[in-house]
């Protein structure tokens, strides 16, 4: 049964969805920050895929340097306002704290990281300038996280920048893929504006790139492009039954919610497929949106969970139950869904068998699927001598994340497959920098 | 059960815990509830001529989460008239019969001294304490430490306050002096039947960054204030010692003062000879109940140790107290990690490579942090136990076998000082310096 009371209104919602991770007060930072013990070589640095100085940035929270704080941050993550909320901080800088191995509460790192950057963000302060003007025009396709890195880190280094996104917010899936108890889209959206504010990059909203004669004209205008487009749609699952009415993709589902919060109908009844930290949070949401009974489908056994611990913890908590060891092979109907046949599955010399005479039907209103994005094949048949790897991701070199075209550089989920923000944040960084130095050979 | 009264120079009191003379024993109603508290006695803040004390009075020092660590004032003697305190201390004196009330004096003249020791004989005060020690404001008229500050001058009004005296006098002295023995062998040479220190010691706490005027701020000035709180408490600690050994001085019992909070504080002060302290700032941090922990655990370590009196234990470290030449050069420890408790922060290695003697090295292990102490570089220095965040992790264990004792006094009196630069534990046998080069690898 769940916890949760059907939101119908904006207040409503927020309550449902409330902020896992809440900005911290001044006092709270003054204390948390007087924790940190300054390690040599510190291992929180070595966990964060960006390398933030924490020690650093921490110790300038504790001296009341904000603006200081906050460029430590920025300076090796573009989106350190959103990373301090979003990243799974628990398995890599605070999971990498010293303190855990004497059971001492790690320190706060994510939370501060918000405090710093949140501080300057609400004051508007400046603290970044673009580089002057080299005369070189890049081009990005798309406004997610690695778009945005990029275009900040090559407008300090003087390039002009137009991203062109098919949507009509920037940021990609931090605003429309993650979970709203995470980040709300004001705070993501604040944190863009801000660097747009300082650094002067351009971004053209629902400007989709599809065509080769779109590309060739930005190979015409630009001296090097950078593909930031993440993955596609929800890929289909070919299921017997899937084209009903109330099959919905676990990605289309998350956006829909995070535009229109409580407007979304969720039914009492919703199965969600897939074990992978999208699973997760499609089902803690449906049930927040006040689904009576929600069940999380995962084909193997739960130790075989893609998703951290902590995100199942979290579904379980919002009052998701979960079906293990269980495969989908039909979706059942008249014309809209009426349940979900799966098949119990076993493990037979190390292989996942589907056991056929032991199947059942799941009764549901709406299923949501979170078995994985499909890749921007298309996009990427459009460009000249574009490698792409046997798993459909953008092959580039792993320094200068330039790709078998030299013109086209890539990062973020279509160059890893799908990882946190953080990761694209990094790679659009890198990008920069392995345009910078393709453009100054 | 511990009996904890004492008969210092003839005033009793139930404890050795006495409110130094300050803001908490600015009344009758402070000092009644602090003896409700427990405290088993008070000097009275002090009595003398009038004065006017300025808006903005303390400043403190903050050392990361701790507030006051160090803590500064710029009050000066009590604002309160004469007649009012005398009342108020007959009062006293009268709900606490056997508990001590000590009248701290600070006037000019030998005819003020021996009316106001009258006035406060009269109204039944236990002994007086003559403030020679305030460091701001008042010494700029010629009293309080401007008297502690001139051995000839104290001595003289010590000879006034004797002649007058019919209670006992202790002479309480500032720390502003380069060799505390010289006010302190004056004021046994006048008469004094007891000594008190220290004072607070000329300080400036900060300076406000916008405004570049000292803390606390008047109307945009300052003015240097006393230094009191538990950063003093060392330095109080030395003086003490230096008074207890003196084969004169010691005759008269000292009242410990300095940065006094815990019972830890307590018991060291006792075994450096004092035999009843002084609490000031603790009180002002966390009111009068913080006798409690003080009391309790005073009471712990007599139970625990088989004293009955303080007397049993007072002044019991002053004979380990000695000059450098009289240490064991033989003596050797070297530090010893335990790798079950170690977090790996690698403050140990760092604090040893920059701040000592590099002869800590970093964990070849990739799967651990754990450093290593190089034993031939080890120079015993303890910096690594006092930089390690975890309890009882790094220790110094003694390497030499306790059998031989060389002092330097003795190789000078044998006529065995060296003359080459030969010690081992600068570059001798196994030790080794880096080269200076070494730091650029």
């Amino acid at each position: 049964m769940a916890e949760y009371k059907r939101p119908t209104s904006e207040a409503e919602f927020k309550k449902n969805f409330k902020q896992k991770k809440t900005l911290m007060n001044d006092t709270e930072a003054h204390y948390e920050s007087s924790r940190c013990l300054f390690c040599y070589d510190a291992p929180c640095i070595q966990a964060c895929p960006t390398h933030i100085d924490i020690p650093l940035f921490i110790k300038q929270i504790q001296t009341n340097n904000i603006a200081g704080s906050a460029k430590t941050i920025f300076d090796s993550n573009w989106l350190g306002n959103a990373c301090g909320v979003v990243c799974p901080t628990g398995v890599l800088c605070e999971g990498a704290c010293v303190y855990n191995h004497q059971d001492v509460p790690p320190i706060q790192i994510g939370r501060l990281q918000n405090y710093a950057t949140n501080k300057l963000i609400e004051a508007k302060t400046t603290i970044f300038s673009p580089g002057k003007s080299n005369g070189k025009k890049i081009a990005i396709i798309g406004a997610g996280p690695a778009g945005i890195a990029t275009a900040c880190e090559l407008r300090t280094l003087g390039y002009e920048v137009a991203i062109f996104e098919a949507k009509e917010k920037p940021s990609g899936l931090t605003v429309y893929g993650i979970a709203p108890y995470k980040i709300t889209n004001e705070e993501v959206l604040k944190e863009v504006e801000y660097l747009q504010d300082q650094l002067g990059f351009t971004i053209n909203y629902n400007s989709p790139i599809t065509s080769k004669d779109q590309l060739k004209k930005l190979e015409k205008d630009y001296h090097a492009i950078f593909i930031g487009v993440g993955l596609g749609i929800t890929a289909t699952l070919k299921l017997e039954g899937e084209e009903k009415k109330g099959v919905i993709g676990a990605v289309e589902f998350i956006e829909e919610l995070r535009m229109h919060h409580h407007k979304i109908k969720v039914p009492n009844k919703v199965v969600v497929i897939g074990g992978g930290n999208t699973a997760m949070d499609a089902a803690s949401e449906a049930a927040r949106m006040g689904a009576r009974k929600t069940v999380l489908a995962y084909r193997k056994s739960k130790e075989q969970m893609g998703a951290y611990g902590f995100e199942y913890d979290l579904a379980i908590s919002a009052g998701v139950d979960s079906l293990f060891n269980a495969t989908p092979i039909a979706i059942v109907g008249k014309t809209k869904v009426e349940g979900v046949k799966f098949a119990k599955t076993e493990i037979v010399n190390g292989i996942l068998e589907t056991n056929m005479n032991n199947v059942f039907i799941v009764k549901c209103d709406m299923v949501i699927k979170a078995t994985g994005q499909a890749k921007q094949g298309s996009l990427y048949e459009l460009i000249d001598q574009l490698n792409i790897d046997s798993q459909t991701r953008i092959a580039v070199d792993k320094e200068s994340f330039q790709t078998s075209n030299p013109k086209y550089f890539a990062g973020g989920d279509a160059v890893n497959g799908g990882a946190e923000v953080v990761n694209a944040a990094f790679e659009g960084k890198m990008a920069a920098k392995g345009i910078h130095n393709w453009l100054s050979k | 059960m511990a009996d904890l009264s004492i008969n210092f120079a003839g005033i009793k009191s139930p404890n050795p815990f006495w409110l130094a003379s300050a803001p908490p024993t600015n009344s009758g109603y402070q000092i009644m509830k602090a003896f409700e508290a427990g405290w088993g006695g008070a000097v009275w803040k002090t009595l003398g001529v009038p004065v006017i004390n300025v808006s903005s009075r303390y400043g403190s020092v903050n050392y990361r989460d701790t507030k006051m660590m160090g803590f500064n004032n710029i009050e000066l003697i009590t604002d309160r008239p004469l007649a009012d305190n005398l009342r108020e201390i007959e009062e006293v004196k009268k709900y606490f019969p056997d508990h001590a009330v000590i009248a701290s004096l600070m006037v000019e003249s030998r005819s003020e001294w021996q009316q106001i020791i009258k006035d406060v004989e009269n109204a039944g005060a236990d002994g007086i304490e003559l403030n020679f020690g305030c460091p701001h404001g008042m010494c700029e008229r010629g009293m309080g430490s401007a008297v502690g500050q001139e051995p000839t001058v104290l001595k003289t009004i010590v000879e006034w306050v004797k002649e007058a005296a019919n209670i006992p006098v202790i002479t309480k002295l500032t720390p502003n002096i380069s060799e505390i023995v010289d006010p302190g062998l004056a004021a046994y040479q006048g008469g004094s039947d007891a000594l008190s220190l220290i004072n607070t010691i000329k300080s400036i706490v900060g300076i406000d960054l916008d405004t570049y005027a000292p803390l606390p701020v008047v109307d945009g000035k300052g003015t240097n204030g006393g230094y009191c709180g538990p950063a003093v408490k060392p330095i109080a600690m030395n003086m003490i010692k230096d008074l207890a050994q003196h084969p004169e001085i010691s005759k008269i019992p000292i009242s410990g003062i300095g940065g006094i909070e815990t019972w830890r504080d307590v018991v060291e002060f006792i075994l450096l000879g004092a035999t009843s302290v002084q609490v000031c700032t603790a009180v002002m941090h966390y009111g009068f109940g913080i006798v409690r922990e003080m009391e309790a655990g005073l009471r712990q370590f007599m139970d625990d140790k088989g004293y009955e009196t303080i007397y049993d234990f007072a002044g019991k470290a002053l004979p380990n107290i000695t000059e450098w030449k009289h240490l064991n050069l033989k003596h050797k420890v070297i530090a010893e990690i335990n790798t079950n408790k170690c977090v790996g922060c690698e403050l140990c290695y760092i604090a040893c490579d920059d701040g000592a003697h590099q002869a800590i090295a970093l964990s070849n292990d990739l799967t651990n942090r754990i450093p290593s102490i190089i034993e031939e570089n080890c120079v015993g220095c303890n910096l690594c136990s006092l930089v390690c965040p975890v309890e009882d992790c790094i220790s110094m264990v003694q390497k030499d076998d306790g059998k031989q004792n060389v002092t330097w006094e003795e190789r000078t009196l044998a006529d065995d000082v060296p003359t080459t630069f030969n010690d081992d534990r600068a570059g001798g046998k196994g030790h080794f310096v880096p080269k200076p080069t070494d730091a650029l690898k």
